[in-house]
C-alpha cells in the first residue's frame, strides 16, 4: 500500500545504507555550487589588488571565533552521532540541541559583525569584495540555518527513540556546512 | 496491494473529477509512474508552447510586417522575448523534464526490479517544485515590463544592468524560474542516482543494468557536477539585477566573461545531459527491432562516461570571439573537436549492432533510426563551430542554430517520439496505431529537414541569429534567401500540423487502442514483465534478475529472447 515504505527504499545493492548514499550526494551537488562561488571569487581576487584593501577591514577576531564556534558544534554532531549509535535516543536528542545552539550563536555573532560592517559603510555593493563576502557568507549563512532548523526536527524524532539513523545523516551536512566555513574564513578575513 | 488501480491514466479518468481522491491519486501521487506522467504531461504541453513561439517568430522573419495568425503583429521586443523563451523552454521545460524526469521516473524502477524510488516523497516534492518554476515562468510572461528578452544564455549587462534592460521583473521572474527548475532537478537527480545504485533487483550487477538506466543516471550526475556554478552564478546575476552588486558589471570592476564561464560551464555538459537518456532510449529500442545484442554494451558505457568527463573541458568554445586568448582557444578546439570521438563512436556501435539484425521497422524504431541519421548532421556540423578559426566567421549566424537543432531536434523531438512510441504500450496498457505513427513520422522528419537545411545555408550567406527582420538588410533580402526563409517557414508550419497526427493517435488510443499484452516487442528487460499499465508496487513479487538485458537471438534457444528473470 501507498502508505507503506517502498522495498526499494530499504534494499542497498551497493552496500552502503540509502539514506547515507543520498546525503553524500546532496553534498557533492553543494561541493560544485560553493565551489563556483569560491572559484570566481579567487580569480577575482588574483586579478585585483584592491580585493586586499577592502579585506583589511574585516573583523577576523570575529570570523576566529565563529570558526571556533562552528568546530565546537560539529564535536556536539559526533557525540550525537555516537549516542545514537548506542540507541540513547534523549541523549543524541540533547547534543544536537547544543550543536544548533551553536550554529544559532554563529549567526548571532555574524548579525552583529555585519550589522558593524555595514554602518561603518562597508555594504554589499560597496565593492566587489563586499559583494563577495556578502554573497558568499550569505549563503553559507542559509546553509546554517537550514542545518539548524533540519537538526531540530531530526533531534524532535531521536528523543523518543525514533529514527535514529538520522542523527548521523543530520551530523554529516553539519560536518560539510562547517568545512566550506573552514575554507570561506581564510579567503575572506586572512587573505589580506 | 490495490492491484487494479490503473495508475497512468490520468486523461482517461478525466470524466472522474468529482470523485474523491482524485487529488490523492493523480495529483498527490508518491508513485514514480504516476510522477513520469505528471512530468510527461508538463513537459509536453511545454514543447507545445515552445513550438507555438517558434511558429510566430520564423513567421515573422519570412514575412515580416505580416500579422501572425493566432498572435498578431511581432514587435522587435517581444520577438527577443519570444526566441528566449523558446529555447529556455524548450531546453529547461520541455527535454529535461520530458527525457530525464518522465522517462527516468518511469523507467528505473521498474527496469531494474524495484517498487518506487527510493524517495518517493522527494519524488513528488521534486514535481511539485518544477511545476512552480512553469508557473514563476508564465506569470513571468504578463509582468510590467514585459518577459525576459536577453536569449536563454542570459548575458549580462543585458540581463544584469538597469541601463540596458527593459524588463526588470520579466527578468528577475525568469532568472527565479530557472533557479527552481535548477532544485527540482537536482533532488530528482539524486533520487535518480541513489535508487540505480542501491534498489537494484536481487542478482543485477552492474552490467546487466540496461543502457538507458545508465544514461539517465549519468546524465543525472553531469547535471549535478555541472550546475553548481551557475546556482552561484544565478544568485550573483540576481543581486547584480536586484541588489545593484557589480559582479558582472566591467565598469565597476566586475566581469561580463565571469557569467559566460559559468554559464557554458553549464551550459556544454547540458547538452550531454539532454543527449544521454535519448542515447539510452535509442539503444533499448534498436536491439529490441533488430533482435541483436548490443554490439559493444560495455564500449557504450565507458564512451558515455568519457563524453561526460570530456564536456567539462569543452565549454570555452562558445567564446572563441569573447576575447579569450588565443591560446587557450586553441585548446578548446582540441577538446572540442576530442569529444567528436565518444560521440560518433556510440553511433557507429548503433550501426554496428544493426549490422545483420533482422530489422522490423516499426514506429519506434523508425525513430531511432532517425535519431542515428540526423544527429550525425548535427555533429558534423559541430566540427566546423568546433574550430575556432571557421567559429570566428559563423559564430551566432543561422548556421550555428541549424547545428544545434540538429543535435537537440533528435535528442528531445525523435528521442521523446522514439519512447512514447516504444514505451506507450507499458504506460497505458494500450497499443499505438501503426499506421497513423508512420504518418507523423514521416511528417515531422521530412519537413524537419526542410527546415533547417535552408537555414545552414543562410548562415554562411551571413544571416546573423537574433534578428528581428532581415529585410532591413539589403545584403540580406537577395531573393533566393527570401525564398529560402520561406520555406523554411513553410516547412515548420507543416512539421507543426503533422503533430495533430500524433495528438490524436495518442488521445484515441489511449482511449480505444487494442489492449496491449504484457510484452507486445518480445523484450528482454523488467518492465515488459510487469502487467500493462503496472499497478502500484509494479509487481506482486519483485523479480530476480540471472543475466543482461539484450540477450536476443541466442543460439540454440527456441525463442529469440531471453528475458532477464527468467531463470536459465
Ligand atoms: C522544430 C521546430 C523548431 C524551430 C523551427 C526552431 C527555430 C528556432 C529559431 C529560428 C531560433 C532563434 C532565432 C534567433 O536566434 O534569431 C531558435 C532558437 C533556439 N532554439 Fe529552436 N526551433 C525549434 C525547435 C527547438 C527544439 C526542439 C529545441 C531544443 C530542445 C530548440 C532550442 C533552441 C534554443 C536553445 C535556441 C536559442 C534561444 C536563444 O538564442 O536564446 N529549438 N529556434
Ligand atoms: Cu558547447
Amino acid at each position: 500500500m501507498s502508505s507503506a515504505r517502498p522495498i526499494a527504499t530499504t534494499r542497498s545493492a551497493a552496500g552502503m545504507p540509502t539514506g547515507r548514499l543520498a546525503v553524500w550526494w546532496v553534498i557533492a551537488s553543494e561541493i560544485v555550487i560553493f565551489g563556483g562561488i569560491i572559484a570566481s571569487y579567487v580569480m577575482y581576487r588574483l586579478a585585483h589588488d584592491a580585493f586586499a584593501e577592502s579585506a583589511a577591514h574585516t573583523a577576523t577576531w570575529i570570523g576566529a571565533t565563529n570558526t571556533f564556534i562552528l568546530l565546537t558544534s560539529s564535536l556536539f554532531a559526533v557525540l550525537g552521532h555516537k549516542a545514537a549509535e548506542h540507541g540513547d535516543g534523549p541523549k543524541a536528542a540533547r547534543m544536537l540541541h547544543l550543536t544548533a545552539l551553536g550554529g544559532l550563536c554563529f549567526l548571532l555573532l555574524k548579525s552583529y559583525e555585519w550589522t558593524m560592517e555595514i554602518t561603518h559603510g562597508f555594504t554589499i555593493t560597496a565593492s566587489t569584495f563586499w559583494s563577495f563576502y556578502y554573497t558568499a557568507a550569505g549563503l553559507h549563512a542559509l546553509h546554517v540555518a537550514v542545518g539548524i532548523l533540519i537538526m531540530l526536527i531530526v533531534a524532535q524524532t531521536a528523543k523518543r527513540n525514533l529514527e535514529l539513523h538520522r542523527v548521523e545523516l543530520i551530523g554529516l551536512y553539519w560536518h560539510f556546512v562547517d568545512i566550506v566555513w573552514i575554507f570561506l574564513f581564510p579567503l575572506l578575513y586572512i587573505a589580506k | 496491494m490495490a492491484e487494479t488501480i490503473p495508475v497512468g491514466h490520468a486523461p482517461e479518468h478525466a470524466h472522474e473529477h468529482h470523485e474523491p481522491g482524485f487529488v490523492a491519486k493523480y495529483l498527490w501521487s508518491t508513485d514514480h509512474k504516476m510522477i513520469a506522467m505528471q512530468y510527461l504531461f508538463t513537459g509536453s504541453a511545454m514543447a507545445l508552447l515552445g513550438g507555438f513561439f517558434a511558429y510566430v517568430f520564423r513567421s515573422q522573419l519570412a514575412f515580416p510586417g505580416m500579422s501572425v495568425p493566432g498572435f498578431g503583429l511581432v514587435s522587435p521586443n517581444e520577438y527577443n522575448a519570444l526566441i528566449t523563451n523558446h529555447g529556455a523552454i524548450m531546453i529547461f521545460w520541455f527535454a529535461m523534464p520530458v527525457l530525464i524526469a518522465a522517462f527516468g521516473n518511469f523507467l528505473i524502477p521498474l527496469m531494474i526490479g524495484a517498487d518506487d524510488m527510493a524517495f518517493p516523497k522527494i519524488n513528488r516534492l521534486s514535481y511539485q517544485i518544477f511545476l512552480l518554476s512553469v508557473l514563476v515562468l508564465f506569470v513571468s510572461f504578463f509582468v510590467e515590463g514585459g518577459a525576459f528578452g536577453g536569449a536563454w544564455t542570459m548575458y549580462p549587462p543585458l540581463s544584469a544592468t538597469a541601463e540596458y534592460n527593459q524588463t526588470p521583473l520579466g527578468t528577475t521572474l525568469f532568472v527565479t524560474a530557472v533557479a527552481l527548475e535548477f532544485v527540482a532537478f537536482l533532488m530528482g537527480g539524486i533520487n535518480f542516482v541513489v535508487t540505480a545504485m542501491n534498489s537494484r533487483a536481487p542478482g543485477m550487477r552492474m552490467y546487466d543494468i540496461p543502457i538507458v538506466v545508465w544514461m539517465i543516471v549519468l546524465a543525472s550526475i553531469i547535471f549535478m557536477a555541472s550546475v553548481g556554478p551557475l546556482v552561484a552564478g544565478a544568485v550573483m546575476l540576481l543581486f547584480d539585477h536586484n541588489l545593484g552588486t557589480a559582479f558582472f558589471d566591467p565598469k565597476r570592476g566586475g566581469d561580463p566573461v565571469l557569467w559566460q564561464h559559468l554559464f557554458w560551464f553549464f551550459g556544454h555538459p547540458e547538452v550531454y545531459v539532454v543527449l544521454l537518456p535519448a542515447v539510452g532510449i535509442v539503444a533499448e529500442i534498436i536491439t529490441v527491432f533488430a533482435r541483436k545484442k548490443l554490439f559493444a554494451y560495455k564500449t557504450v558505457l565507458y564512451t558515455a562516461f568519457g563524453t561526460g568527463v570530456l564536456s567539462f573541458t569543452v565549454w570555452a568554445h562558445h567564446q572563441f570571439i569573447a576575447g579569450i586568448d588565443p591560446r587557450m582557444a586553441n585548446v578548446f578546439t582540441i577538446t572540442t573537436l576530442l569529444i567528436s570521438v565518444p560521440v560518433a563512436e556510440m553511433m557507429f556501435v548503433y550501426i554496428a549492432t544493426l549490422y545483420g539484425g533482422s530489422i522490423t521497422l516499426e514506429t519506434p524504431m523508425l525513430w531511432a533510426l532517425s535519431f542515428i541519421a540526423t544527429f550525425l548532421i548535427g555533429g558534423v556540423t559541430g566540427i566546423f563551430l568546433g574550430a575556432s578559426g571557421t567559429d570566428i566567421y559563423l559564430h551566432d549566424t543561422y548556421f550555428v542554430l541549424a547545428h544545434f537543432h540538429y543535435t537537440f531536434v533528435p535528442i528531445a523531438v525523435i528521442g521523446t517520439f522514439a519512447g512514447v512510441t516504444f514505451w506507450f504500450p507499458k504506460m497505458f496498457g494500450r497499443m499505438l496505431d501503426d499506421r497513423l505513427g508512420k504518418i507523423h513520422f514521416w511528417g515531422t522528419v521530412i519537413p524537419f529537414n526542410l527546415i533547417f537545411i535552408p537555414l545552414f545555408v543562410l548562415g554562411v550567406a551571413g544571416e546573423h541569429r537574433r534578428i528581428w527582420d532581415f529585410t532591413q538588410f539589403p545584403e540580406l533580402s537577395a531573393p533566393w534567401m527570401r525564398d529560402l526563409d520561406k520555406l523554411a517557414t513553410l516547412s515548420l508550419w507543416v512539421m507543426l500540423s503533422f503533430q495533430i497526427v500524433f495528438l490524436v493517435n495518442f488521445f484515441w488510443s489511449l482511449r480505444r487502442g487494442p489492449k496491449a499484452p504484457k510484452n507486445p516487442w518480445a523484450s528482454n528487460t523488467l518492465e515488459w514483465t510487469a502487467d500493462s499499465p503496472p499497478p502500484h508496487g509494479n509487481w506482486k513479487e519483485l523479480p530476480t534478475v540471472y543475466r543482461g538485458p539484450y540477450e536476443y537471438s541466442v543460439p540454440g534457444r527456441e525463442q529469440d529472447y531471453w528475458p532477464q528473470n527468467v531463470p536459465n
